[in-house]
């Protein structure tokens, strides 16, 4: 088997899933520059709510992409929902706030809604039911299964959706000018307010598609998976230039393809003293160097610094 | 005046008291709090150096902490046969913490505030994941039996009797914390003041101007960062002896999180407003914890576990806190002003194009 092959489809599923996530973190910042530390955690309710409804249709007998499918419909509203709850509730009442404090109540609703979970799912791990035959293709040497596949052409596909909502519609237009500047985009008859609302409309929306993406391909939910996972996406979206949607899909997609070779390669390549259990340094460091050599990331605007 | 130095005289008395108050009111475990209270005060002083005076957000903070505690705890156990004593590894835990924080700022400093805010964490992490995995740190089942602080024959871990009263580890730690406090508070609070404080002001209000009036930014932050991290260390080397067992799990980017909420919900900047945050949110969760038997009194049955249910009451405070007293609950009157002022200019910053 084609272990380098393999390590980058294996990576790609999860840089795409990674990608996914940090469009939303970058959607806002561009916006507010708010660091919305509890993005992580709707991916991690719109896995939670995906699996009851997976497990509910799989206990009635009912298999196939159909049920995932139905899983994933009822998870987008409920984030979309809770996304626009937090904002409204979190982020509003601090828009005039200093800097640091809608980092915290991001934080607090990070907190809050693990807890939340916690509370309604429970603290162990669940297992998504076996819905999927998940039959396996041979490329070259390497293996692709059907969820990864599908993983692959649905978040390209919603890539492409976000990306011809922001760049071609007047939603798009809008979005982009309160990111540039709010206060003028506001007297040239933007509700920046309700703009911010849609982006974390969007955001969320994401979020629960990957929610279930991810609950489907590792097979697992816990009310603490979103934290680790908010933090990956948060790194690919400022390694590719926070902002950017560009950048957000470059950087998630980097960012699984280099954790995923990190975790094939590094125990051989330092002789065992490393294992793949370094991978994640791999990944930071990687983050860093990257950072050094171009401060605003991959993709990201320059020289636009307020004077 | 007169009146001033018998206020400072009777809460010098409350806080000699305290201990021996919380003891007998609330008991043991309470005093216990009190004294990792006053170790979270040490750290969050040390972030509000980086983050209150110079304005550069760090989410990282906690692998200092590490830095210090893991020094101890290799350079005063039997896990490698070591038994240094404190005042030799209290200023080594200074010194090794700073390194790192050095370590750290060189490459990156250059980067703006929320693009250092992740370099840190990643940094964070890094630490962390080689605590994990390292053997001299012995993996992720951590350093047990580590000697517990000792100076010149006093052991601070074991019972004394004082005048025929019992005297327990917990009382000689909360004096030794409290002291050290008072030191750090004293420097923070000459710092302030300095040149170098001013200077960081300067840099946190508008880091270009203060270039252009020829400050040497690059070295300020990096002393910022470096003496940050000092105080994270000293809290480490603390933590290690008063814990007794360290493993890399205490050093999570939760806890780094949790001290750079101490230092904005008190008031960042203010040293009076750090110590309260940090206080009040090392004893917030377990005040909440007689939840469970309001639970089981009022519906006969505990319907929600307790654990979760007081860490959401935790997140709902902070965010309810932040909400209705954004500028932190205690902070300097001279900050204050400035964000009251400072509306206007907000909305006109330039940002990135998505």
């Amino acid at each position: 088997m084609d272990i380098f092959l393999q390590q980058v489809i294996n990576g790609l599923v999860q840089g795409s899933l990674y990608a996914l996530v940090a469009l939303g973190y970058t959607m806002v910042y561009g916006i507010i520059e708010l660091v919305n530390f509890a993005h992580g955690e709707v991916v991690m309710v719109g896995a939670l709510v995906g699996l009851s409804i997976i497990e509910r249709m799989a206990a009635r007998g009912d298999t196939g992409w159909g049920v995932i499918a139905v899983g994933v419909l009822v998870a987008i509203p409920s984030c979309m929902a809770l996304g626009l709850g937090i904002e409204r509730i979190a982020y509003r009442p601090l828009r005039k706030a200093p800097r640091l404090a809608p980092l915290i109540t991001a934080i607090g609703v990070s907190i809050a809604l693990q807890q939340l979970a916690a509370l309604i799912w429970g603290r162990n791990y669940l297992h998504y039911p076996e819905v999927l035959a998940n039959p396996q293709f041979h490329i070259g040497g390497a293996v692709i299964t059907q969820i990864q596949l599908v993983i692959l052409t649905t978040t390209g596909i919603l890539m492409l959706v976000t990306w011809v909502i922001v760049q071609k519609t007047a939603l798009g237009r809008a979005m982009r000018a309160s990111a540039q500047n709010p206060s003028v985009a506001g007297l040239m008859g933007v509700n920046v307010d309700r703009i911010i609302a849609s982006t974390f409309l969007m955001g969320s929306g994401l979020a629960a598609v990957a929610g279930v993406l991810v609950g489907t391909y590792y097979g697992v939910g816990n009310h603490t998976m979103g934290f680790m996972l908010g933090l990956k996406a948060f790194t690919a979206a400022v390694l590719g230039g926070i902002g950017s949607l560009g950048g957000a899909m470059l950087g998630g997609l980097l960012l699984g393809v280099i954790e995923n070779l990190g975790a094939g390669y590094l125990g051989s390549l330092t002789n065992g003293a490393m294992g793949s259990n370094y991978s994640d340094v791999l990944a930071f460091l990687m983050l860093i160097a990257v950072l050094i050599f171009r401060p605003s990331g991959l993709m990201g605007e320059r020289g636009s610094e307020k004077v | 005046m007169k009146s001033k130095v018998w206020l400072g005289l009777l809460g010098l008395a409350l806080i000699l008291a305290l201990p021996f108050a919380t003891d007998l009111l609330l008991g043991r475990s309470w005093v216990r709090l009190l004294d990792f209270a006053l170790l979270y005060a040490m750290l969050a002083l040390g972030l509000n150096i980086v983050v209150g005076y110079a304005g550069l957000l760090d989410l990282g903070y906690v692998a200092f902490y590490a830095v210090g505690a893991y020094l101890y705890a290799m350079l005063a156990s039997p896990h490698l046969g070591m038994h240094w004593p404190l005042w030799a590894l209290l200023p080594m835990g200074a010194l090794v913490a700073a390194c790192f924080g050095a370590l750290l700022g060189a490459p990156t400093l250059g980067l703006r505030g929320d693009y250092l805010a992740i370099v840190t964490m990643g940094f964070g992490e890094i630490i962390r994941i080689f605590l994990r995995n390292l053997n001299i740190t012995n993996g992720p089942a951590g350093i047990d039996l580590i000697d517990p602080i000792q100076m010149g024959g006093f052991s601070f871990g074991a019972n004394h009797s004082l005048l025929g009263w019992d005297f327990p580890g917990i009382y000689s730690y909360y004096f030794l914390f409290l002291i050290l406090t008072a030191l750090i508070v004293l420097i923070s609070h000459r710092l302030s003041d300095s040149r170098i404080g001013r200077a960081w002001s300067a840099i946190r209000e508008d880091e270009i101007a203060a270039k252009s009036s020829g400050l040497n930014t690059r070295q300020l932050k990096l002393m910022a960062f470096a003496m940050g991290a000092a105080f994270g260390g000293v809290s480490g080397v603390l933590f290690a002896g008063f814990q007794g067992f360290i493993s890399p799990e205490s050093f999570t980017m939760g806890e780094s999180i949790m001290v750079l909420c101490m230092v904005v919900l008190g008031g960042m900047g203010h040293i009076s407003g750090v110590i309260m945050g940090a206080i009040l949110l090392a004893i917030l969760p377990e005040a909440f914890r007689p939840l469970s038997q309001f639970q089981q009194a009022t519906f006969g049955h505990v319907w929600l576990d307790p654990a979760n249910l007081r860490m959401l009451m935790f997140a709902v405070a902070l965010i309810v806190v932040m909400i209705i007293r954004p500028e932190g609950l205690w902070p300097s009157p001279v900050r204050r002003r400035e964000l009251l002022t400072n509306d206007d200019e907000k909305n006109s910053s330039h940002k990135a194009v998505p």
